[in-house]
């Protein structure tokens, strides 16, 4: 791994967000966390709600800007929008535009890609296949369940055949079948040589995907490593790990 | 420039596939149509009279059409969270912003020609013309006014985080122009000290939206306006809407969007 460059990189980050009323003190989102992913890895990014997961991935696609350090994709600063050519990302929970239909939306956003009508017409046809829409692609989507947005989200999120997918708990919301639809996917982009980088808080799905896993709580980077290591060195499965870090007393977890 | 076209016909397919601006389209369409069919032509002073009528509900049409939906689009990308997929795109905020425009911009352009069309077509049917070189100028300037319109809007919905607000503060904004800015340097002039001084600035400062206005040539059949002025008169427009955009792009720049 080491000598590879990152495909992602995040040096000593710091978010605060500034406070409701004043008087108050703002809230510190994530506290210098630093973080390098590296081409061809599944890697989990765990932790609790309110630990500033979503937040890192925000600075990372540029909506939140740093307090402090700073954050690269391909070597390049997230400041700059051409950081983003080769990723794709999932946001937490989006509805996307109703008045369009699964196949206008995939069109559009191939266009901000550059991409030619011919070539987006090949991937749309079979990103649509590969998250089976293809029967209600021409339906806006104010009709579609919850599920079915969720696979627009993750056909949208291929539509440039990116080389990193940013991925903010893309299980959070569905039930057990799409849970494992989608960890089929993470799977299937895997083998293809694909690195993802992807938040969640539930731990029974990160152990069989995941190569690398990072904990944050409250801000703060707690334990990262190989998925096996940790099990290994905390001689303990990776729920209960994560359970001791975040301090919650493990005998009542068990 | 692609990518500023593809924002824009997200913005145009979403404008006609909804209900309430289509209401409005087709009401404004329908009650031009019905208010220039009226058999008055006896009287000239009648049919100015309905002309006026006619204008004056395609110029408040026109403005509530630029103003809301313009009011409208980045919040409604807030709120339905679409901004973090698109932002998530290699695109540049400035290119939202000139996609939303643009987007906007022509829509409105398309309502406007429709509402002349039918105004000149009408005419045409009834015997009274209007000259039709004069009536593609007042569409014109009419377009080139809206284009400062929405931009403002634009970068009113900035500022204002409800839509609502924005959208009251142009109509109020605008129809005070309309209504006012043309005196204001009389009133300027016969006002002493601080205050006139100030309203002299606001005079040179503000966007002279009336000059856009020339329902009077057309319900006077008056000749069409020299193209020296016509050309001027775009110019001008398109200073106050880059203007306008500038700002709304460097405000828009620096915002962080959190959930
Ligand atoms: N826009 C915001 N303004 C103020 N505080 C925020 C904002 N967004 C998130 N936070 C706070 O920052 C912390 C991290 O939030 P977040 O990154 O959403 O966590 P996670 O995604 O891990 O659940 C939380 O305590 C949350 O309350
Ligand atoms: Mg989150």
């Amino acid at each position: 791994m080491w000598g590879v460059e990152p495909i992602l990189r995040i040096e000593h980050l710091r978010v605060e967000y500034p406070p409701n009323r004043r008087g108050e003190l703002p809230k510190v989102a994530v506290k210098d966390l630093s973080l390098r992913v590296y081409p061809g890895e599944v890697f989990g990014f765990l932790g609790p709600n309110g630990a500033g997961k979503t937040t890192t991935m925000n600075v990372l696609l540029g909506f939140v800007h740093p307090t402090g350090g700073e954050a690269f994709l391909f070597g390049v600063n997230v400041k700059e929008p051409i950081a983003r050519q080769r990723i794709g990302y999932l946001p937490e929970m989006t509805y996307y535009y109703r008045f369009l239909t699964a196949e206008e939306i995939l069109r559009f956003y191939a266009r901000l890609f550059g991409l030619s009508s011919v070539e987006a017409d090949r991937r749309i046809q079979r990103l649509l296949k590969l998250v089976e829409l293809d029967h209600a692609c021409r339906r806006p989507l104010k009709h579609y369940s919850k599920g079915m947005q969720q696979r627009v989200g993750l056909a949208q999120a291929l539509i440039n055949d990116p080389d990193l997918l940013i991925l903010d708990e893309p299980t959070s919301g569905l039930d057990p079948l799409g849970r494992m639809k989608v960890r089929e996917i993470i799977q299937r982009l895997k083998n293809e040589g694909k690195t993802v980088f992807f938040s969640s808080h539930e731990l029974g799905e990160v152990e069989t995907v995941c190569d690398r896993v990072a904990i944050v709580h409250q801000g703060e980077l707690k334990v990262e490593g190989r998925v096996e290591e940790l099990v290994r060195s905390h001689q303990a499965n990776l729920e209960q790990v994560f359970l001791r870090i975040i301090g919650y007393p493990t005998s009542l977890a068990a | 420039m692609k990518r500023c076209m593809a924002l824009t016909g997200v913005v145009i397919r979403e404008l006609y596939r909804r209900k309430d601006f289509y209401v409005l389209f087709v009401l404004t369409a329908l009650i031009t149509l019905l208010l220039a069919s009226i058999q008055f032509f006896e009287d000239l002073r009648m049919v100015r009279y309905l002309r006026e009528v006619t204008l004056l509900l395609i110029w408040i049409s026109a403005l509530v059409i630029a103003v809301v939906t313009a009011a409208r689009q980045i919040p409604a990308e807030r709120e339905s969270r679409t901004i973090f997929p698109l932002l998530a795109k290699p695109v540049s905020r400035g290119e939202v912003v000139m996609g939303k425009f643009l987007g906007v911009w022509l829509a409105t352009g398309l309502a406007l020609a429709v509402f002349y069309g039918f105004y000149l077509l009408v005419g045409t049917f009834q015997g009274a013309p209007s000259s039709w070189l004069l009536g593609f100028q007042a569409f014109w300037l009419h377009w080139m006014m809206l284009a400062v319109v929405v931009s403002m809007a634009i970068l009113g919905s900035l500022l204002f985080s409800a839509p609502s607000v924005n959208s009251t503060l142009c109509f109020i904004v605008v129809t005070g122009i309309l209504l006012l800015a043309g005196h204001l340097n009389i009133i300027a002039g016969s006002m002493p000290g601080l205050w006139g001084a100030l309203l002299y600035g606001l005079y040179f400062a503000l966007p002279h939206l009336e000059l856009f206005d020339v329902r009077d040539l057309l319900i006077h059949e008056h000749p069409p306006v020299a193209w020296g002025a016509f050309a001027v008169a775009g110019l001008y427009a398109a200073v106050y809407t880059t203007l306008f955009l500038i700002a709304a792009w460097w405000l828009f720049r620096k915002k962080p969007l959190s959930t």
